[in-house]
């Protein structure tokens, strides 16, 4: 009831009518009144109250966004929850696969440094760079995307070239020859480097939604009553952009913290000491044999981390698909 | 027919020479090539100096790109920065190894994926369905050079427990691998771990696409048709309905292939296979600009060229592609 109130308040506000102050009750229903209407009316739904209806009864992708939730609030106080620091060396306990003994929950490696707290600091790590590079990604796709959809020109044939030529190049090759360059081991260079290479998909993607959204009749009719340009962007069209931005911004994120990892395996991500989970597979690599451990607790971390991105992400596409009504 | 062939093969060219501009481009701002030269210390300044000459890099930007792009047809992307050995016959070499991996794998990808993602249509929202869906995330969700190291150690650790060595984990070839039909079983067996690593990614890719596709040519009105006339299922889905389902398939993955050759820098790193992927990883360690200028040009004509094929193949799939 309360937000009726408000809700009534705000239209009358905008109307420039007088609003009672709060506290002071004007017209306050009797109990029995409401119950009587309450039951009858259809109740409407905003947008975005059916998509996070829709969203939170998706089991899989709600599970997802908690645990991902759960993983990047440890991740990021690594400092407070991991037993150990990552680079703390533990010589009685040398090789020890995972044991409750001592908090080695991943156990430890050749010198005797915990897994679980390196694999924390990893995940930090990588979810640093996966952030840094998906903001990047968003913010280029984006701008770029709705430039060349709305007003076409070069900077449009600019964009679909760029398209052609990604797909003619592996983009791991073009980021291995950028972070050669530029990269020098640093997390968050390496991620700006992703960041800027990656945007290519979600400005095509952002073009393809700005092209059809133009010709609609609310944008038209924005435009006959005068509204200037950057209105109609922001005011009209971007926000009914936002479903598919975010689908793919997570698609992005899942696949950006992939790449960083197989930078990092390859030597081009971040320079030891510092971890990160694609450096700890490679680390662990020379002894997987005797100490299956090293690689298979990063390597896990970095799958469920990424396949639960991945189940929001569908999470997602399904809510916001229209076509799928709830039962 | 033909003539379609030749109009997809003219407007390739374009882009290829676009795609060498851009590379030269690219690679020739990222830095100096002759910095790695000025640090090393039994090296003068009049040798470096003569390098430059020779190189013409005391010239203007659009000066070297005409004479790198020039020399390509001559002389094959010419030496190596520091010695004097030509880069192609290695890249020749390396690139023979890459295909055959490359090419088993997209086989590979597109056989399994057509299956699961028929079957996957055919029964959806079966218990099969679900299990593939399930898998392809876990496919999209999985570095592939971690898959790659976790089926090295369980063929390992298998071999520790029976002593029966299934596969080979490292390398192309066994150190005598005989002639003729002998090598070329041995080579098949050096590369399934690597093709079966290489191959997931795309699994999981392609076989989402064929199943969205697949469905809805399923629901058409000329597969139920086919059905009114009492054609056998089997025959309903591999004549009329596959057909067309493998359009949209086919051109993911023709355009995937990229992604494949970024999969072998990984996947040939991790097995040690004497291919592109690690010469690059190799030249790109050593700073050279020219053998990495190389490989770029080479795969973007590779990829441009199974483009192309793709789409041939798919002009005669559907013919109406071929009179636009």
């Amino acid at each position: 009831m309360t937000d009726d109130v408000r809700q009534r308040d705000e239209a009358r506000a905008a109307a420039g009518q007088d609003v009672p102050p709060a506290g002071q009750q004007v017209e306050a229903p009797r109990p029995d009144e409401v119950d009587a209407t309450e039951g009858m009316a259809v109740e409407s739904r905003s947008q975005w109250q059916l998509f996070r209806r829709k969203f939170v009864r998706h089991k899989l992708a709600m599970g997802s966004l908690l645990f991902l939730l759960l993983v990047s609030f440890t991740a990021f106080n690594a400092e407070w929850v991991a037993p150990y620091e990552y680079d703390e060396i533990n010589v009685v306990m040398r090789s020890t696969p995972p044991t409750l003994e001592q908090n080695h929950f991943f156990g430890t490696d050749q010198l005797g440094r915990d897994y679980f707290s390196r694999v924390l600091y990893g995940t930090r790590t990588s979810l640093i760079a996966a952030g840094v590079a998906g903001l990047i990604a968003v913010a280029v796709g984006t701008a770029v995307g709705a430039v060349a959809g709305f007003y076409r020109g070069w900077i449009d044939s600019l964009l679909m070239r760029l398209t052609d030529l990604v797909l003619i190049v592996p983009l791991l090759a073009i980021l291995l020859v950028a972070a050669t360059f530029f990269g020098r081991g640093q997390p968050v260079r390496v991620a700006v480097i992703i960041g800027l290479l990656v945007w290519v998909s979600l400005a095509r993607i952002v073009r393809g939604v700005f092209l059809s959204l133009r010709e609609k009749e609310f944008v038209q009719a924005a435009r006959a009553s005068g509204a200037t340009d950057l209105r109609i962007i922001f005011r009209h069209m971007l926000p009914n952009t936002v479903g598919p931005i975010v689908v793919n911004l997570t698609l992005t994120l899942a696949a950006v913290i992939i790449l960083e990892a197989t930078l990092a395996f390859l030597g081009l991500g971040v320079n030891p000491p510092e971890p990160a989970l694609g450096l700890l597979i490679e680390e662990g690599r020379s002894a997987m044999q005797t100490q299956w451990w090293l690689i298979l607790m990063p390597g896990l971390t970095l799958v469920a981390i990424a396949l639960a991105i991945n189940f929001v992400g569908d999470g997602l596409r399904d809510a916001l698909d229209p076509t799928q009504r709830e039962s | 027919m033909f003539q379609y062939a030749l109009r997809r093969l003219l407007i390739s060219i374009p882009v290829i020479a676009l795609a060498t501009f851009i590379i030269f481009g690219a690679v020739t701002i990222t830095g100096d090539p002759l910095q790695e030269l000025r640090q090393a210390p039994n090296i003068t300044q009049e040798q470096i100096d003569q390098i430059r000459e020779s190189r013409g890099l005391d010239q203007p930007f659009y000066v070297q790109y005409w004479r790198w792009v020039t020399d390509i047809p001559t002389e094959g992307f010419g030496d190596y920065l520091i010695s004097p050995r030509p880069i192609w016959p290695d890249l020749q070499r390396v690139m023979g190894n890459t295909l055959q991996l490359v090419i088993a794998a997209e086989v590979l990808a597109f056989v399994v994926a057509i299956a699961l993602g028929t079957i996957s249509a055919k029964r959806q929202y079966s218990v099969f369905d679900y299990a593939t869906t399930t898998i392809s995330f876990f496919g999209y969700s999985m570095p592939s050079f971690w898959f790659a190291l976790i089926l090295q150690l369980i063929v390992v650790q298998i071999f520790f427990a029976t002593g029966v060595r299934i596969f080979p984990i490292a390398n192309l070839s066994s150190a005598d691998p005989g002639t003729g039909l002998a090598f070329v079983l041995d080579r098949m067996h050096h590369l399934v771990l690597p093709v079966i690593s290489l191959a997931i990614f795309s699994i999981a890719s392609y076989s989402r696409y064929m199943r969205a596709s697949m469905l809805e040519v399923i629901n058409s009105d000329y597969v139920r048709t086919a059905r009114a006339k009492g054609l056998r299922e089997g025959k309903i889905t591999t004549r009329h309905a596959m057909r067309n389902a493998l359009i949209p398939t086919i051109t993911v993955a023709a355009l995937s292939f990229g992604t494949l050759m970024s999969g072998a820098i990984v996947i040939e790193t991790v097995f040690g296979l004497d291919g592109m992927g690690r010469y690059f990883i190799l030249q790109l360690g050593r700073r050279d600009p020219y053998p990495i200028m190389a490989w770029l040009t080479v795969v973007a004509v590779i990829i441009v060229i199974f483009n192309l094929i793709a789409d041939l193949v798919y002009g005669y799939l559907d013919p109406r592609i071929r009179y636009d």
